[in-house]
């Protein structure tokens, strides 16, 4: 019989990489979610430009070939970058690119009388952004981050292939050293989906208590 | 290190070889999802509870692990209990079962946005199960899904590269290879994100007319 208690706190390291990819990602994604959605609303063309040139070149290619470029192309132009590095940057990029359209879509779903309302009570730009628009366009988008989150759980196993020593990297360890395939497996399968419902519980949660004292408003 | 084209049009044949399998697999996969999908979302609908019940948890978990981890296992697992599938075969198989989650919500989306009406006219028209699905319920549900079906299964393109994960000779693999011989990554990594923007951006093209012949729901 292997020893199976040591090999589990190799598994569970792994976990750790991987929660922490996944916060790190996330933070990342965010930032890029908020810039590149604003960006897209924006009134100057540039911007818009910018931002919708980010939006679809993340979108349009593969994380695994935005990983790969990150990991082996970018020390070739100068820019060198640890394994957690560049599956932080990419993993961030990518999925902030899908969350900017969230973003944009939430706040669009503003209705116009919100934006008159501003208007009415003289708040400038920022202000009505910040104080009006922006709480009620939050918990519009709040789900869908949610959905986004675990996508981007998800899409850290493919950092072991930049050999990042994350879950799938050290169930593949376990596998070589003990020959077994079926019981590391298995047990990164439930750990990841586990993963999974605590994100999405957390979202839910979040989502009950940003939604006090929004009753009577729309959503 | 400079980017090199002569070093391009020396590698694109073998470029060209992988982004065939992409292609085939993306297929295959599609067609797989399509028709898992349709089978998850009527085995939901099932009134045995137990069924659509085991269905539903199995259909979850498969959505919220990792498709890599999804595609070791079934490479990797699967010989141990005698079944042995070509690299292609499971691959196809890890894609079609991991979108085919995704793709039951669609069904289920789309059947359920079928009126109420529609059913109890078929009832009053004295029309069997069998009939009322075939005639009534099908004919409408499709076409508004089409858009959203095809949106998973450019996702499912993007995903393909994980492929080369389980030795598939897709376009990352045939890239990784020539990186590997050559020692040059800049242009066979590059080439791969220019191959997945290309055909992405094409198939956006396709998405948006899908959208505006088959999107609109007649209320």
């Amino acid at each position: 019989m292997t020893q199976w208690s040591g090999y589990l706190g190799l598994i569970l390291q792994g976990a750790l990489v991987t929660i922490e990819l996944t916060l790190m990602g996330s933070v990342l994604a965010l930032i890029m979610a908020f810039l590149a959605g604003m960006g897209r609303l924006s009134r100057f063309f540039v911007l818009r430009a910018l931002a919708t040139a980010y939006i679809e070149f993340f979108r349009g290619t593969s994380i695994f070939v935005q990983l790969f470029f990150a990991y082996f192309v970018l020390p070739l132009i100068g820019l060198e970058l640890t394994p957690l590095q560049a599956g932080v940057l990419a993993l961030g990029l990518n999925v902030g690119a899908y969350a900017a359209e969230v973003v944009r879509g939430a706040v669009q779903s503003i209705g116009r009388e919100q934006h008159e309302a501003c208007i009415a009570l003289n708040l400038g730009r920022w202000q009505g952004l910040r104080h009006v628009i922006l709480p009620q366009a939050f918990l519009v988008m709040l789900p869908t981050f949610g959905n986004n989150a675990i996508e981007l759980l998800k899409a850290t196993s493919v950092v072991s292939l930049i050999s990042l020593a994350d879950l799938t990297f050290q169930a593949q360890v376990v596998r070589a050293q003990t020959g077994n395939t079926m019981v590391p497996f298995a047990t990164i399968l439930v750990i990841y989906f586990v993963l999974a419902l605590l994100i999405s519980w957390g979202v839910r949660s979040l989502e009950r208590r940003m939604a006090r004292g929004l009753d009577g408003v729309r959503v | 290190m400079e980017w090199d084209w002569n070093f391009v049009w020396q590698i694109m044949p073998t470029l060209i070889q992988g982004v065939k399998i992409t292609i085939l697999a993306t297929l295959l996969g599609s067609v797989l999802a399509a028709v898992v999908g349709l089978g998850i979302a009527l085995a939901r609908r099932s009134p045995n509870k137990a069924l659509s019940r085991i269905v539903g948890w199995a259909a979850e978990f498969i959505r919220g692990t990792p498709l890599l981890v999804q595609l070791y296992f079934i490479f990797y697992v699967l010989p141990d209990i005698g079944i042995l599938l070509p690299p292609l075969v499971a691959g196809v198989i890890g894609l079609g079962l991991h979108y085919g989650t995704y793709t039951a919500e669609v069904y289920r989306a789309g059947i359920d946005n079928v009126p109420r009406g529609q059913w109890e006219a078929a009832k009053a028209c004295n029309l069997s199960a069998r009939q009322t699905w075939t005639h009534i319920i099908i004919p409408q549900a499709i076409p508004p899904m089409i858009p959203a079906l095809a949106n998973y299964f450019i996702a499912m393109f993007k995903e393909t590269p994980l492929l080369s994960a389980i030795t598939v000779l897709e376009l990352m693999n045939q890239a990784k290879s020539v990186a590997n011989t050559y020692y040059r990554y800049i242009e066979p990594i590059t080439l791969v994100g220019a191959f997945f923007l290309a055909i992405s951006l094409c198939s956006v093209v396709l998405l948006r007319w899908l959208e505006r012949r088959y999107g609109k729901i007649e209320r």
